[in-house]
């Protein structure tokens, strides 16, 4: 492992996408939470441009750095949210329970890809990577291309009935 | 070959995913809950596209399904946020333990 500017750049993405993540579980706000988080979703679309997704990395930044960190401080802003993340009411016990669950996942899956090499030499993805994905879309992936249209538009109609104030009761009370 | 691993990406995204699991489990405020699933589905996404870069087969398709797992994220919070304040207007709490009424 060389210390080249790729090596670089990756660290230093990483380090900041693991402390934004460490930032979620740590801080007590529930707004600074989400401003931590942004660092992490920030920081996956570096990794992305490095792993020859340009793409990616650009839809990262549009729907997550911006839509869903937004859609989510939203939803803080309309929620209760003056009171910090109260007390945890997952008792220590259980906390340390699932910690030490976690982390044994964590190792388990570790033994699983440490030292993995495919050997393989890398595609040029990076050679216009967009066209690439268009030409995949649109050749081999059109129906389901097609179904998240759907998909998307459902979601759509669900949220507005979802979060509609209900008339009939806003009558009754009047 | 490239100076860094897939090891290292593999990595990075196993660690992500422990966070976003470890707070999906933990926290107790619903929005915080839904942000953790997303950070786990943003860890899927990186293995999806450095397996489709130093994967056995090299291809495309990889970032393919990466963009449809962003597209269903996306619907999937619009969905939760929706629910959320549904539920927090007719009980007045985020909090996920006292949303138990199916529960009993």
């Amino acid at each position: 492992m060389t210390l080249s500017g790729e090596f670089l750049a990756f660290m230093s993405l990483a380090i900041v996408a693991v402390v934004g993540g460490m930032l979620l579980l740590n801080l007590t706000k529930v707004v600074h939470m989400v401003l931590g988080l942004f660092f992490t979703f920030a920081s996956i679309a570096g990794i992305f441009i490095l792993l020859s997704a340009e793409f990616l990395g650009v839809v990262q930044i549009l729907v997550y750095s911006g839509a869903i960190t937004i859609i989510m401080l939203f939803g803080i802003m309309l929620t209760r949210h003056q009171d910090e993340e109260e007390q945890p009411t997952v008792g220590a016990w259980k906390r340390v329970l699932l910690l030490i669950g976690v982390l044994s996942f964590g190792a388990l899956f570790y033994i699983g890809i440490y030292g993995l090499d495919f050997g393989t030499t890398p595609a040029a993805l990076h050679v216009s990577n967009t066209e690439q994905i268009g030409m995949a879309l649109y050749r081999d992936f059109v129906i389901p291309f097609e179904l998240m249209s759907v998909l998307l538009l459902v979601a759509l109609i669900g949220a507005i009935v979802l979060s509609r104030k209900d008339d009939g009761k806003e009558a009754e009370k009047q | 070959m490239s100076s860094v691993p897939i090891t290292a990406f593999l990595a990075l995204a196993l660690i992500l995913f422990c966070i976003g699991l470890y707070g999906a489990l933990t926290k107790r405020n619903t929005i915080i809950v839904l942000i953790s699933i997303e950070l786990m589905l943003n860890a899927v996404n990186i293995n999806l596209v450095t397996f489709s870069k130093y994967g056995m087969t090299p291809a495309i398709t990889g970032q393919v399904f990466a963009v449809f797992v962003i597209a269903v994220a996306a619907a999937e919070v619009a969905v939760g946020i929706a629910i959320l304040l549904a539920l927090y207007r007719n009980r007045r709490t985020v909090n996920i333990d006292e949303i138990n009424t199916m529960k009993h």
